[in-house]
């Protein structure tokens, strides 16, 4: 039995577990107190006031997210006074932001609003404060930060720092404070990976990830361009959320639906590209493992990971697979196999992915990444961007048919659907290595060890008579620690998932922006992996060597996995980079 | 105000670099060790570079960027060198009213450099003061440790030729 303190929150009693927060404890009594800067397990610093509560017997108001309860403690959440100091909080934030709310991509997603609505500020200019200039920093392929939308809330600081990053804080003092980078450079000479943790943390439009919507339908109409799209793993289970369905519905069909009427000329799947990935990286894996090395093996899916890694463990890179991500290598796919099956010059296709992922408009532009000769993918955009388009164009997203994705490039297995939570990759490595090496069907096609969304998880696996040590992270932090091990060789794993956001792809940072309310008290990354793990289980294939396309892309175009020319078209290379 | 970030090069000796060394391992692994470093590394340089702060942020296992948000955070750390002469002008009550603002565009104007700045040769730095304690002969204006006083811009030439 838990330790079990009991208080009053306005006048109603209540037990509720010790060491448990005020904020907590309200929510047992079915209160919602209004926060800002905190994000439960991310930002916890009580800064914002917003929170505020009176509690009997405290000289002043006190922050209630960070603000533990005691036995026979009496909370008060809203009491004249409580609202007051809220309202004014929200007053003195709105003296100095820029208040162009209805252009701002965040209306309807940004809390700042919501609370002003909620908490009903009839004015929004009551104080007429110093607005910071509007100076954007654009310098990055993927995101915009406009600090006259800042708050000073913090969370992408934390969030930043959380993937062992910790490029952008707090500079200068008092009305000076601004969030930028060490010596006020752009962010794309620092060591920032691209992974939009911080965009998903703002409350505010204060990071934004950069929209690339009109290129696309630039390109859509153009009549001399052949535009192609592909979806990854974890876009049919978020993307329902931009349209207001359940977290962690799967929405596959409607998605390529919408594509199609947006005017793609072809609705693929990454997921095929991750059974690729997976018959290419298990073949080097087994590679590996029959050459001595270099082992462990570590994934390369995750574009944010392999920059992080270029930067901080440059010495590592040679154990990091050469083996392009899914979206490049369905990319390079359809500017090779398909065009040449179809007559196309590479030329005038048009590659647009939907990615969940904001590292994915950095990938694009990697160097050898361009197998004929052109990007492999031109366009990258987000979950988040797909939702616009699809509002843009008016599309009543809950009444479309499900649609399937088109044959060429539109077969899956079970395995590639997983790909999209952290282990999934893994696992999915797993299935085929196994089989390969053993020659005989597996009994048992789950690895529930490498499954859940913990951000450090390990196991050991007997695969064809040999020890297999695994190991999966999530999130830099997790990785950086596992990656010390490597490093001082107290590690002994030979196989290694590390993606870059907390519990995968589903968790990405090109992903809809749920409140800090919805993070803070509900398992994103469990709802939404579930959508996939719910997918793999129900399909017929589920394991990628079984996948007829693949088989068809080597018996008629690469040869054998691992081939000469599967390295040129599939693998790639990487570059050590500066920490400062 | 913003702080002003230097443009002048680094000019670190490998001694000063082996001082720093020694002071971030003196504080390596105690917590909040940034500020007493930073506090030794200013000391030690007489000013805090991107290189000096690259170093502390690598020595003590933190990001650059939370070592310069602290070095922006106080005003006791600067981020521009001070020069061979360092020429403050007071900007108090009293100088300022008795025209302290016309000595300091002049001194702007003939070394080129704005408050917090360094000459490219190393020579002259400016900064502006709060009050050195010699009211009465306001405006006031200090070349290290010579203090010229009563001064009208025209005299700022002079002075400044003393130096050169």
């Amino acid at each position: 039995m838990e330790n079990m303190v009991n208080i009053k929150i306005n006048g109603m009693p209540l037990s509720v577990p010790a060491g448990s927060t005020i904020l907590e404890a309200a929510r047992y009594a079915g209160i919602d107190i209004p926060t800002l800067c905190f994000l439960k397990d991310v930002n916890q610093i009580g800064a914002c006031r917003m929170c505020v509560v009176e509690v009997k017997g405290a000289r002043s108001l006190v922050a209630s997210c960070v603000y533990p309860v005691n036995e026979g403690m009496e909370v008060f959440t809203n009491t004249p006074k409580v609202q007051k100091s809220r309202k004014l909080t929200l007053e003195m934030l709105l003296s100095v932001h820029d208040r162009h709310c209805l252009s701002c991509k965040r209306s309807g997603t940004c809390e700042l609003q919501a609370l002003c609505q909620e908490l009903g500020v009839e004015q929004d200019d009551r104080f007429d404060g110093d607005v910071p200039d509007s100076i954007l920093d654009e310098s990055c392929s993927h995101l915009i930060r406009d600090n006259s939308k800042c708050i000073l809330c913090r969370r992408c600081v934390a969030a930043c720092e959380q993937q062992h990053v910790g490029v952008i804080g707090p500079n200068g003092r008092g009305f000076d404070t601004h969030i930028a980078c060490a010596f006020e450079r752009p962010l794309s000479e620092t060591t920032c990976v691209n992974c939009g943790q911080c965009i998903v943390a703002c409350p505010t439009g204060a990071l934004q990830e950069k929209d690339q919507c009109q290129e696309v339908m630039d390109a859509i109409n153009d009549p001399d361009k052949i535009v192609i799209v592909q979806t990854a793993p974890s876009i049919r289970a978020t993307l329902g959320e931009c349209f207001g369905m359940p977290i962690g519905t799967n929405v596959e069909g409607k998605m390529v639906a919408a594509l199609r009427r947006l005017g793609f000329d072809k609705v693929f799947d990454t997921d095929f590209g991750a059974d690729m990935t997976i018959m290419e990286e298990a073949t080097e894996f087994i590679h590996r493992v029959q050459n001595n090395g270099p082992l462990p093996i570590i994934t390369s899916c995750s574009p944010g990971w392999v920059k992080f890694c270029e930067h901080y463990y440059p010495e590592l890179l040679p154990n990091v697979s050469t083996c392009k991500s899914p979206q490049q290598m369905t990319g390079a796919l359809i500017k090779t196999w398909y065009a040449e099956k179809e007559g196309i010059d590479p030329k005038k296709i048009v590659s647009v992915s939907i990615m969940p992922c904001t590292a994915k408009k950095f990938e694009v532009g990697r160097d050898d990444q361009d197998a004929a000769g052109v990007p492999d993918v031109d366009i990258a955009l987000t979950t988040r961007e797909l939702a616009r388009l699809i509002k843009a164009a008016q599309l009543n997203f809950a009444r479309l048919p499900d649609e399937k994705f088109d044959d060429a490039m539109g077969v899956s297995t079970g395995a590639a659907a997983i790909f999209g939570a952290t282990g999934g990759v893994m696992e999915a490595a797993l299935r085929t290595a196994a089989e390969v090496l053993e020659g005989k069907p597996l009994e048992k096609l789950e690895f529930n060890e490498v499954r859940g969304t913990e951000g450090f998880k390990e196991a050991a696996y007997k695969v064809a008579g040999m020890d297999v040590k695994v190991a999966v992270v999530s999130g830099l932090n997790n990785a950086n620690a596992l990656l010390e091990k490597v490093r001082s060789g107290e590690a002994d794993y030979q196989f290694i998932e590390v993606m870059c956001c907390p519990g995968g792809c589903v968790n990405g940072g090109g992903q809809p922006i749920q409140p800090a309310t919805v993070r803070s008290f509900t398992d994103l990354k469990a709802l939404r992996a579930k959508a996939l793990y719910d997918q793999d289980e129900a399909m017929p294939l589920r394991k990628s060597h079984e996948n007829p396309i693949v088989k068809k892309c080597y018996e008629e175009f690469l040869g054998e996995p691992g081939s000469h020319k599967a390295h040129e078209i599939l693998h790639t290379s990487y570059v050590a980079r500066k920490r400062f | 105000m913003q702080k002003r970030i230097t443009n002048l090069p680094f000019r670190g000796t490998p001694e000063q670099e082996e001082k720093l060394r020694a002071i971030i391992a003196e504080h390596k692994g105690q917590q909040g060790a940034v500020m007493p470093v930073l506090q030794k590394a200013q000391e030690v340089y007489g000013y805090l570079p991107m290189e000096v702060q690259a170093m502390v942020a690598e020595g003590l296992g933190v990001s650059l960027e939370e070592v310069f948000g602290v070095s922006t955070f106080y005003s006791q750390f600067s981020l521009t060198p001070k020069g061979q002469y360092n020429i403050s002008i007071c900007l108090g009550t009293a100088c300022y009213v008795k025209g302290a603002a016309a000595l300091m565009d002049k001194v702007t104007e003939i070394l080129g450099i704005q408050p917090e700045e360094c000459t490219e040769d190393g020579k002259f730095s400016l900064t502006a003061c709060r009050c050195v304690g010699a009211c009465g002969l306001a405006p006031v204006l200090t070349v290290n440790e010579d203090v010229y006083g009563r001064l009208t811009p025209d005299e700022v030439p002079g002075i400044l030729a003393k130096y050169q």
